[in-house]
């Protein structure tokens, strides 16, 4: 009847997470009392969580991706203590059990939850106002990538109480992530969750390709394209390529789980290697999947701040375009001591070094950018210039790397661990905060702290090289990833020093969150309102309209003239609104429960397979597949927003910019 | 908001086309099947053989079911497809690059 499930999987008896459930119960509970006692269930589902508008769609991702960052801060804070007390004979707080599940769940969170949500967060509320379009291609398919993203991390979080995870590495390498060597569930929930919320990412790499190549503003030619659509235009393409991989990878190692296949056992003609090879094709796009819309939101803010245009548009458009096509081809690197001969690691070895190239020319397309302008140091200008400094020197120990040689010495050390997350935390992670900083009053119609966030910056900043920085020493002295417990004298003070970092960058967390709440409370002192949605004299159409945008963004589409439209219409004194213009009724997406439902169908689907409960299993693909049947014979999907109502929208605004024109 | 299905840009086949199709293709799976169950090539050669089998009959479905021609309705389509075929090809020459030159080098074949 329950499969593999008994009550001997409820982890009743270790005190961490007993701890732990208390707490997220509590939190819960305050949650859901809040909502009742405030009567908004209903304005959640009605606006929220049913909701096609991509930029509620995008807040909600972001929401999801905060909530990911605490947990895989948590893990990465519990195994950094665990290192700075297991030395010489003290076992640490944390059995091997438990810390393998740590760091598998660190990565996995931090990568498909914080980032990927983050980083489809970002590209919801931030494309289809850049391209002046009024929603994405698809809506509906929209919301079912947000939910399939949100049931997947719930999955991985379930099995912090329900059984375990898995202990094989945030990638599972086989023959470990075997049924012989992990006969538990965990390696099947971190299965079942990457193969998800995949899904939800390929859709959403679909859906965002035809929105960029179909739904651009009249006028607005490829190479007018602002360069954050840009980067999330080969985003998309990277993610088209790269995740059927992932879902082909995942799909193997789960016939080799569940039916007892052999593609990648020791025995039966497996070869575990054939995983390395597929996963990593899909895991080299997927660092840049990450980190090019970070670019992106870096070239929108430095031009916004340093007053002038871009330094080499179409450079940029070429180094994304050209990392696009390289990152296809330098997988290897992540296994040079495979086994392979000269002519694989040296072709791979030498695409790496080259693929810095472009890379290296965004970075002087910044500088020369913010060379001669006038710069204003706003919050969000720190963490674009705390990621130049840092992002460089993670990408000179990435060419370390990128040398075979000296690749042989350097792997699956910790210098590995700090090489990845000087990039990951210096490029992707700063870059999202940017960007969160940047676009947060075009969503929410107000301002974040400047104080709190410059705070949260040097906490982060400092932090990170306190945390990082020892890590590549102890890879030079020797030291393996993912290791428990150690008796070296000369690794334990370096090991201090990167909990003192860790602990900074708690306080980072502390002040961002300071920040959005001290945000929140003031929203309404004048100088955080943004009436005029311009708050930055910024240049693309995005701030053209309202902040937060009208729910069909554009009453009328704007026409594109140049690069930068916006900057353009300011210049040449054109209303890029055409405010009191010929209005028509406007097309829209129908809000639907149906991405929700199929959502929560697939939990129950993936629940009931990771437990081998299989009537459960048959309910949620049945559930899965009736709902997908049911909408598709809905024809009743959208509706007209008569012209009165934009009207009376518009003129709201006109009158709020004027109220903002006479104030100045 | 274009959700709604419209029929434009995709082509029709005519009985004619489909009942071709359909005697290519089972054409090309009784040869499959024949060439490995008479023993009649070398097991390499067999395998060869009916991985090419398989390539044409890919290409007979694109052609006479899904309907894919150079016509410019089809310019999409025909694009997302050169994608597909260029992505598999990266990874699938590319993992047996790897994947031989590790064979050779570890002496493991």
């Amino acid at each position: 009847m329950f499969g593999k499930l008994t009550l001997s999987a409820i982890p009743y008896d270790v005190p961490i997470l007993v701890g732990t459930f208390i707490g997220a119960a509590i939190a819960g509970l305050a949650v859901v009392g809040l909502i009742t006692y405030y009567g908004k269930w209903g304005y959640l589902w009605r606006e929220w969580l049913t909701s096609v508008d991509h930029k509620r769609i995008g807040v909600m991702y972001i929401v999801v991706a905060l909530v990911a960052l605490f947990r895989g801060f948590a893990d990465a804070i519990m195994m950094r203590s665990q290192l700075a007390l297991a030395y010489a004979g003290n076992p640490g707080y944390l059995p091997p059990h438990h810390y393998d599940q740590i760091f598998s769940a660190h990565g996995t969170i931090m990568i498909f939850f914080m980032a990927m949500a983050f980083m489809q967060g970002l590209m919801n509320i931030v494309v289809p106002l850049q391209i002046g379009a009024r929603d994405v291609a698809f809506p509906f398919v929209n919301t079912l990538s947000f939910w399939m993203t949100t049931i997947s991390f719930l999955l991985v979080n379930v099995s912090l109480f329900i059984g375990e995870f898995s202990q094989c590495g945030w990638l599972a390498y086989p023959p470990l992530s075997e049924q012989q060597f992990s006969p538990g569930v965990g390696v099947d929930y971190y299965i079942w969750a990457v193969q998800l919320s995949g899904v939800g990412t390929l859709l959403t790499g679909v859906n965002f390709f035809a929105t960029i190549v179909k739904m651009r503003a009249p006028g607005m030619t490829y190479m007018r394209m602002p360069v954050f659509t840009w980067t999330i235009f080969c985003t998309t393409v990277l993610i088209m390529v790269a995740f059927p991989i992932l879902t082909v990878a995942m799909g193997l190692l789960g016939l080799d789980r569940y039916l007892g296949m052999h593609f990648f056992t020791n025995d039966g003609g497996g070869n575990q290697m054939l995983y390395l090879s597929v996963i990593w094709g899909w895991g080299h796009p997927e660092v840049y999947i990450l980190v090019l819309p970070a670019f992106g939101a870096f070239s929108e803010i430095t031009q916004t701040f340093s007053r002038k245009p871009l330094f080499g548009y179409k450079t940029m458009v070429y180094a994304t375009a050209s990392i696009m096509v390289l990152s296809l081809v330098v997988w290897v690197h992540h296994f040079f001591t495979m086994g392979a001969g000269p002519n694989v690691n040296a072709f791979f070895g030498i695409m790496t070094m080259i693929i810095a190239v472009p890379t290296g020319v965004k970075i002087f397309n910044w500088l020369f950018t913010m060379y001669k302008g006038r710069v204003e140091f706003h919050a969000t200008m720190y963490w674009v210039i705390g990621f130049m400094i840092t992002f460089s020197i993670g990408g000179m120990t990435g060419v370390m790397l990128a040398i075979p040689a000296s690749d042989f010495v350097l792997h699956n050390s910790l210098f590995v661990i700090a090489h990845f997350h000087n990039v990951i935390i210096g490029g992707v992670y700063f870059g999202y905060v940017a960007a969160m900083n940047f676009w947060f009053p075009k969503a929410f119609g107000f301002k974040l702290n400047e104080a709190w966030g410059k705070r949260a910056f040097w906490l982060w900043f400092v932090g990170f090289y306190f945390a990082f920085m020892p890590l590549y020493v102890l890879g030079f002295e020797g030291m393996t990833r993912r290791m428990n417990h150690y008796d070296n004298p000369e690794w334990h003070m370096w090991l201090l020093i990167a909990e003192v970092g860790a602990v900074l960058i708690a306080g980072g967390i502390v002040c961002q969150l300071t920040q959005l709440y001290v945000s929140i409370r003031d929203r309404n002192l004048a100088e955080n309102r943004d009436l005029t949605g311009d708050p930055w004299n910024a240049r693309t159409l995005e701030w053209s309209t309202s902040s937060p945008p009208p729910f069909y963004n554009f009453a009328i589409l704007p026409e594109v003239h140049e690069l930068d439209a916006f900057a353009h219409d300011k210049e040449a004194g054109i209303d890029t609104r055409q405010a009191g213009g010929n209005y028509q009724p406007i097309h829209m997406p129908k809000n639907t429960a149906c991405g929700f439902l199929i959502g929560a169908f697939s939990f129950v689907l993936g629940f009931g397979a990771v437990w081998y409960i299989w009537w459960l299993a048959a309910v949620g693909l049945i559930g899965v597949i009736a709902t997908v049947i049911a909408r598709s014979a809905n024809n009743d999907v959208d509706y007209y927003v008569p012209v009165s109502e934009v009207v009376r929208i518009e003129q709201e605004h006109s009158h709020n910019l004027m109220a903002a024109q006479a104030a100045e | 908001m274009a959700e709604h299905i419209s029929s434009s840009g995709e082509g029709h086949g005519s009985v004619g086309s489909y009942l071709t199709g359909f005697v290519l293709a089972v054409i090309l799976t009784v040869a499959a099947f024949g060439l490995v169950m008479s023993h009649a090539m070398s097991p390499s050669a067999t395998g060869g053989a009916i991985a090419l089998l398989a390539v044409v009959q890919i290409v007979v479905h694109l052609i006479y079911f899904l309907h894919m021609n150079g016509s410019s309705e089809q310019r999409w389509n025909v694009m997302a497809f050169t994608f597909t075929v260029l992505s598999v090809l990266v990874l699938v020459a590319g993992t047996m690059f790897i994947m031989h030159d590790t064979s050779i080098n570890m002496m493991s074949r």
